[in-house]
């Protein structure tokens, strides 16, 4: 079966019909050509494909893409601004958050739900707040690191 | 001033943290068919016919292959091991399955088809009569009595029986030994586990007989002439393997495999280009495991504390089929560890590898030199336990001097440098080692009952890496040469493009080759590009693993380097009418030697071996020079580790509350890139000690292959590493570098390990071995503690 | 992966949500998607239609009843872990659904789904049994509600009927002088519970007034110590008392095994994890 879906992405506006099977990451990727999402698993315990979605950071490989008709969707794609990196993007570039880049887009778009939930977050909640995201090469070291500097970063000064 | 040696940020990252960094699976072309694999879902079976009648008619199918269609093409079709040992058995692996299967997840069948959906749909409609055969899983079970056998040629599963060292020696020491100490141990099976499942995408240029492979790989080139020489068949020159963005590797990518073969032959036959991308639970499935070890270790000391002998009986598993380099990690990567940091007079290793149902085993970060760590370290907290000396002390009388280098170990390795001291004495005093010893006591004495014990374990581990010296690794087995090869293309304006061998994976080589071009050429690293991962820009490389990028391919680039500048000096001297042998290279600049104002700039020289309008008569336009580096011994990075654990007496639940590590690496590219490394070495290590732990049951089905039962360590679980390094530079490679990649991965078993043991030893309950789960350590205290 | 071929409908309203039911026999509910997708993707369910509830604003958000509060089915975890009303009257349902999973399940799965679900190894049944909560249903035939003790029948079965939907899930306001607290060991691979404990304590002048005590992952369904209980209520709210009644009354029938941890290890933990349940709870009745 296949519906018609209307999804805002990054600030564009689609209308696709897709399969009812086919889950949000699937349509990000293939349909929309956004492959800075990325599949980890099959089990929802990566994290990988976190983007957000109605304002909240989600596992899209785990919705399916007509739960996300009429909803407004940012990929790591649509992060920066102008260009200009997200506070968020920048920590990790500044404070070596990532190794092999595949785990990070995800890792991003849930640490940047994660500030803004908590601008103060502590290394344990910000440990706490990324366990839904899984990396294999930094040890998690230097991507605490980096939230907590883009959290900073974020404070008003 | 020079960038070697500076943490200068990643010119990986802008890409990645903007998700424009492309990966395998992120490549789609037009035409496009996807493929999906049919696989065994027994652990030993025969296979008596498939009917691939009802999927090769489901809607959106292109094709249904089995063996008897890619047999009847007259390809080679098989995966080889290229690492031999005497009297080693290595049946054939075939790319499907035939008449029998011997591990879950080897593909019987593929089915190529117009969506990934109608691929999935169909492959479940492949109808596989198996006649399931009893299986045996356990490296030690296989070799019993009984057992079944899962290869004719192979008798009571054997793959082969392996040791080093001197036995009669090591049994004299034993015997004359003032107290010895016996541990059985066990080194649990770990899937490789990067967040990137395998992938591959096949285009096949059918007028022109040329394949372009687009696939997860950290060797591209070596992945090229074993799909040229044992897969395909299709010469070498008509291959063309690129490795784009690689999601970690951590040994999974090294390897050969099926799916990548079958993935290339399928767009050859459909003559459409075919994506495969592996789920989770077939990567996990399928990817060369790691580890798998049973041992029985023993270590004999003198009446001063001194070690006399150390010997190690092994059962290590190698699964269904002898992997790609699979030989080589129990052996030459495990063996020759085992004089650790440590002056011992008598060694024997004794390895017997077997086939089990179960994935193949092979190289998977660190391997062999962790499972060799793990036991020696072990060993070392046995020792002193036997010895009645603090571990701590224990290891300081038997260090190797730093005046006995090189050392040569009874176990064929001659260590070139190392200062083992000052490495522990620092991860001492970062710790705070009495404190946490005052802190242990005083838990133990608290009357409730209810404080937590605490745990403090060391590891004063080695490794073997640069991998390695060719004519030495020839010698004891491999197939191949393991050197590498570097390429400096200078441009006319001066600007400079290097086409290395390795291939990075997350390590950052664009990042810090470019601070060894810039360090030596004295030009900014804007004007510096490097290029890996495509069999078709770069000369050959051997890839990246064994923490050899540095060591071998950094080397390589500097070699490159040094022609570059020696042509350049001659250039130089040619216009600036001097002697070849007085002019010097620095800053940039030619100089002639003792004449202050007498020099030409880089650009100038570069620019007039271009224009070749005055060169001098022996020397050929063009500024661009290729080395082929080989490198004279291993290197041998060191350092001490310390962990320290919390548990519960009431439940045995673990905490990690610190992690210590002094590594000593030789002298540091960018030393933010080096804590990368050892962070996420640390991590790998913790897992397997605490949480990861690959299971088959008796069947050979694989009961932790997804998410849900394999425990990644996550953010929450870990602690920020206490990271310090001393510094021995290799003297035998010209940066001075020795690797250290996998050095978190062969430390921190063993500092868990002894960590938990201490906690368990200082209630009077006796050792266990990883990973150390609650309930382990739960049951350990009830059996033993007081 | 990839789940199998199925019809999909969206329904407007709860009406219509059972119309969809009555038509389509077999068909499954979506709404946080985080039970079934995962069970769909690896084809372990495949059910041939699917209906949306996900958009049915009267099934959502936390509302005061008096002595009670109503948490419609389609409310998230992390909306329960933030309500105000419930981190006022009803910590422990906050808590126990800010330790389920990860934050981006915590977005999307809903307390409807979970129950549905009915795992043994979630974070929530034992605390909706520990407090005597009520599970609100509705088919074409009417409303029924189902105390939470009854409604988890075993693995992965409950009392919701082939032709009923949740509306709604009850919880008293507990008042001054009752303390809870859930207590959870997670697994280190699945976020799930290898052990959860619920305690829900009132304690006046120094005694136990009314307790209760649940458990999760342990069995297959929610654990009820009601023996455990019985020898509180009336003893000193001590340690001692704690030790003693969980030591000598917690019984744990058939508990669950797997790769991780056996059923006796389960039980111990049960036991330790009950104590200290029970001592928290206490701690914060104040």
């Amino acid at each position: 079966m296949r519906v018609t879906i209307s999804v805002e992405v990054n600030g564009t506006k689609h209308e696709r019909e897709v399969e009812t099977r086919t889950l949000l990451v699937h349509f990000l990727r293939e349909d929309l050509g956004l492959t800075g999402t990325h599949v980890g698993c099959e089990t929802s315990l990566c994290g990988a494909c976190t983007i957000h979605m109605d304002g909240l950071a989600v596992k899209s490989c785990t919705q399916l893409a007509v739960q996300a008709d009429g909803a407004k969707i940012t990929t790591i794609e649509g992060l920066a601004d102008n260009g200009n990196l997200h506070p968020m993007q920048q920590a990790f570039w500044d404070e070596h958050g990532l190794q092999c880049g595949y785990c990070t887009p995800g890792m991003i778009m849930a640490a940047t739900k994660l500030v803004e939930d908590n601008p103060q977050a502590t290394e344990r909640e910000i440990r706490e707040g990324l366990k839904g995201n899984l990396c294999r090469c930094t040890g998690y070291h230097n991507i605490v690191k980096a939230v907590a500097a883009a959290a900073k970063a974020g404070a008003p000064s | 001033m020079s960038v070697l040696g500076t943490s200068i940020k990643r010119r990986e990252d802008p890409a990645l943290i903007t998700g424009k960094g492309k990966f395998t699976d992120d490549f789609s072309v037009p035409g496009m068919l996807h493929a999906v694999m049919v696989r065994s879902p027994h652990g030993h079976a025969k296979v008596n016919n498939i009917d691939s009648s009802a999927a090769a008619q489901a809607q959106g199918v292109v094709a249904v292959f089995t063996a008897t269609e890619l047999e009847a093409t007259g390809i080679p079709g098989v995966i080889p091991t290229v690492w031999l040992l005497p009297g080693i058995k290595t049946p054939a692996h075939t790319l499907f399955a035939t008449d029998r299967v011997r591990y879950v997840g080897h593909p019987v069948a593929v089915v190529v088809a117009e969506t990934i959906h109608a691929a999935h749909d169909a492959a479940i409609l492949v109808e596989v009569d198996y006649e399931p055969l009893p299986a045996v899983v356990d490296p030690k079970a296989a070799v019993a009595d009984g057992a079944p056998q899962i290869w004719d040629e192979a008798p009571n599963n054997i793959a082969f029986d392996w040791e080093l060292g001197d036995k009669d020696a090591t049994d004299v020491a034993f015997a004359a030994a003032a107290t010895t100490a016996t541990l059985e141990l066990r080194n649990n099976r770990i899937l490789p586990h990067a967040i990137e499942p395998r992938a591959a995408l096949a285009q096949w240029d059918a007028e022109n007989g040329k394949l372009t492979l687009t696939m997860t790989s950290q060797n591209p080139h070596v992945h090229r002439l074993l799909m040229t020489i044992a897969s395909l068949g299709l010469p070498e020159h008509k291959i063309r393997v690129i490795a784009p963005e690689v999601g970690g590797g951590f040994g999974s990518k090294i390897h050969h495999y099926a799916d990548e073969a079958i993935t290339a032959w399928c767009a050859m036959q459909t003559r459409r280009p075919v994506k495969w991308t592996a789920t989770r639970s077939e990567t996990n499935m399928t990817d060369a495991h790691g580890r798998d070890h049973w041992s029985t270790a023993g270590i004999a000391i003198d009446a001063d504390g001194k070690i006399v002998g150390l010997r190690i009986d092994t059962h290590a598993a190698m699964g269904a089929y002898i992997s790609t380099f699979a030989p080589a990690v129990p052996t030459w990567l495990y063996g020759t560890l085992f004089s650790g940091q440590y002056d011992i007079p008598a060694i024997h290793v004794h390895v017997l590898a077997t086939f089990t149902n179960t994935a193949p085993v092979d190289a998977v970060r660190g391997s062999g030199r962790p499972e060799a760590a793990y036991a020696v370290e072990r060993l070392m907290d046995a020792g002193a336990a036997a010895a009645g000396l603090d571990p701590v002390e224990f290891r300081r009388r038997n260090f190797i001097q730093p005046d006995a280098f090189p050392y040569q170990t009874q176990v064929a390795l001659a260590y070139d440098s190392g200062n083992y001291l000052p490495a522990l004495e620092k991860a001492l005093a970062a710790a705070d080692y009495d404190a946490l010893r005052a802190d242990q006591a005083k838990r133990l004495a608290d009357s409730s009952g209810n404080a937590k014990l605490l745990g403090i374990g060391l590891s004063s581990y080695i490794e073997a890496c640069g991998i390695a010296p060719s004519a030495v690794v020839g010698s004891l087995g491999a197939q191949a040469g393991l050197w590498e090869s570097a390429k400096v293309r200078v441009h006319p304006s001066g600007s400079v493009t290097v086409y290395t061998g390795s291939c990075a994976h997350g390590q950052g080589h664009a990042t810090t080759f470019s601070q060894i071009v810039s360090d030596r050429l004295g030009i900014d690293v804007d004007q510096i590009d490097v290029i890996h991962g495509d069999t078709e820009e770069v000369q050959f490389g051997m890839g990246t693993y064994g923490s050899r990028s540095a060591a071998v391919g950094g080397s390589a680039i500097v070699k490159s380097l040094d022609k570059v500048i020696a042509k350049g000096k001659k250039i130089a001297a040619h216009l600036l009418e001097a002697a070849v042998d007085d002019i010097e290279f620095e800053d940039s600049e030619f100089k002639v030697k003792g004449s202050p104002g007498q020099s030409k700039a880089w650009g100038d020289v570069v620019l007039a071996a271009y224009l070749a309008h005055n060169l001098p008569e022996d020397v050929e336009p063009g500024l661009e020079e290729t080395s082929f580096y080989d490198p004279a011994n291993f290197t041998y990075p060191f350092g001490t580790h310390i962990a320290v654990v919390e548990i519960d007496r009431e439940t045995g639940e673990i905490e990690l509350l610190r992690y210590v590590a002094v590594d000593d690496c030789g002298n540091q590219i960018n030393p933010m890139i080096v804590e990368g490394q050892v962070h996420g070495g640390i991590a790998h290590g913790l897992g397997q000690a605490l949480w990861e732990e690959a299971v088959y049951d008796e069947s050979g089905q694989l009961l932790s292959g997804t998410l849900l039962d394999y425990a990644l360590p996550r953010a929450h679980q870990l602690v920020s590493f206490e990271l310090d390094h001393t510094v021995t530079p290799c003297p035998h490679n010209p940066l001075g570098v020795k690797g250290i990649g996998e050095a978190g991965a062969i430390a921190a078993p063993a500092a868990v390990a002894n960590a938990v043991s201490d906690a368990l030893i200082s209630v009077g309950a006796e050792p266990i071995d990883m990973p150390f789960t609650p309930e382990k350590i739960w049951r350990a205290l009830q059996e033993g503690g007081t | 992966m990839y789940p199998a071929e199925f019809r999909y409908h969206r329904a407007s309203s709860v009406e219509e949500a059972l119309d969809l039911l009555d038509r389509n026999p077999g068909a499954k509910f979506l709404a946080g998607g985080h039970s079934l997708i995962p069970m769909m993707k690896l084809r372990l369910a495949q059910p041939e239609v699917l209906i949306d509830i996900g958009r049915l604003d009267e099934l959502a958000g936390v509302s005061a009843n008096g002595d009670s509060l109503s948490i419609g089915s389609l409310t998230t975890h992390s909306e329960i872990a933030s309500s105000p009303e419930l981190r006022k009257h009803c910590p422990i349902l906050a808590e126990a659904a800010s330790k389920i999973a990860d934050p981006q399940v915590r977005n999307k799965g809903t307390i409807g789904g979970n129950l549905a679900h009915a795992d043994p190894a979630s974070d929530l049944p034992a605390v909706l049994v520990a407090l005597g909560a009520t599970i609100q249903l509705r088919s074409r035939d009417g409303a029924r509600a189902v105390p939470a003790s009854d409604f988890f029948v075993e693995l992965l079965t409950t009392s919701l009927a082939e032709n009923e939907i949740m509306t709604a899930v009850e919880v008293p306001k507990l008042g001054a002088g009752t303390g809870s607290t859930y207590l959870k060991v997670e697994h280190p691979a699945s976020g799930y519970a290898v052990c959860g404990a619920a305690a829900v304590v009132t304690v006046e002048g120094g005694t136990w007034t009314s307790a209760s005590l649940a458990f999760n992952g342990v069995t297959a369904t929610p654990l009820a110590a009601l023996e455990v209980v019985e020898a509180l209520i009336g003893s000193d709210a001590t340690d001692q008392a704690i030790d003693r009644a969980v030591e000598s009354r917690l019984s744990v029938p058939d508990p669950m095994s797997d790769l991780y941890a056996s059923g006796e290890y389960r039980a111990a933990l049960a036991a330790a994890y009950g104590k200290r349940a029970l001592k928290s709870a206490r701690d914060r009745a104040g």
